[in-house]
């Protein structure tokens, strides 16, 4: 069976996202927590942080994580909603 | 009453022995549990019950990943991503145990004419040369893991099935898709060209 357009679309869109350095996934999960906190607090990326938006662009995981993680402060931040 | 600290004492209480550790283990137990149900909610494969195990596994990961705490965040965020990332990743082993790499790479091909039809004629030929990278420039095992990871196959088990760890799973994935983009570049396409090929 061949590969369907959604998925050359996303191959395509991680190429284009593609750097020739890039963090892995173990430095990702060590530097997210700084970066959703500045997300969350509506700051800019800073930018010792870029790496992580990138690789968060790239793995679907660490999106999921990510994503995860927001849910996660913000119900710990505000714990009777 | 859970009770929580300043990053310092986190440390220092964790690292302690006998009441005060086992009272910081208990309040940081409390606050996981609260952050992994609420970031666990919308997948349909987690049940309350899992929790339990979860919370258990992840406090050992933690502990043992002490000393990687660089104090750039709260240390419960630092902790709450790690819990995350060791439920996740037993959520996704279970979602995908039974489905061998092999099979699911077997089945599907790039075929050049086979997304012809789907494709406007000007990005016709960015598809084709992207075929012609991946069939002729990636290795057999690239192009094994860029088939499962657009399957969406989890990285944890493309790595056990291939008999590699996650990060060495990246580094191949990340040297399959930077030659693909080299490539690619070096032919004339760019940035662009990339973005929106079926999109219009």
């Amino acid at each position: 069976m061949p590969v369907t357009g959604e998925e050359i679309q996303l191959i395509l869109n991680v190429i284009r996202d593609t750097q020739a350095v890039e963090i892995d996934c173990d430095v990702c999960l060590m530097q997210v927590g700084e970066f959703a906190e500045d997300r969350l607090a509506g700051k800019p990326i800073a930018e010792g942080l870029k790496a992580i938006e990138q690789h968060l662009l790239i793995c679907p995981e660490c999106r999921e994580e990510f994503e995860a993680l927001c849910e996660a402060m913000n119900a710990l931040e505000n714990p009777e909603s | 009453m859970v009770r929580d600290r300043d990053n310092d004492e986190w440390i220092k209480s964790l690292q302690a022995e006998g009441p005060i550790r086992e009272s910081a283990l208990s309040d940081l137990r409390e606050l996981l549990f609260v952050g992994l149900k609420s970031a666990l909610k919308s997948r349909s494969d987690f049940i309350d019950p899992m929790l339990d195990d979860f919370l258990q596994d992840s406090l050992i990961r933690i502990l043992e990943a002490l000393d990687q705490f660089q104090n750039r965040s709260r240390f419960v965020t630092w902790a709450t991503a790690i819990a995350i990332r060791v439920a996740l990743t037993q959520l996704r082993k279970r979602q995908w145990r039974d489905v061998s790499l092999e099979t699911l790479v077997a089945d599907t091909n790039f075929e050049p004419e086979a997304a012809s039809d789907e494709l406007a004629p000007d990005r016709r030929e960015l598809v084709e040369a992207m075929y012609h990278v991946i069939n002729t420039q990636l290795t057999e095992k690239q192009r094994i893991v860029l088939l499962a990871e657009i399957k969406g196959m989890a990285q944890e088990e493309i790595a056990a099935q291939l008999g590699c760890s996650r990060n060495a799973l990246y580094k191949l994935s990340h040297d399959a898709r930077f030659r693909l983009k080299q490539e690619l570049v070096l032919v004339g396409f760019d940035s662009k060209s990339f973005a929106a090929a079926f999109n219009g």
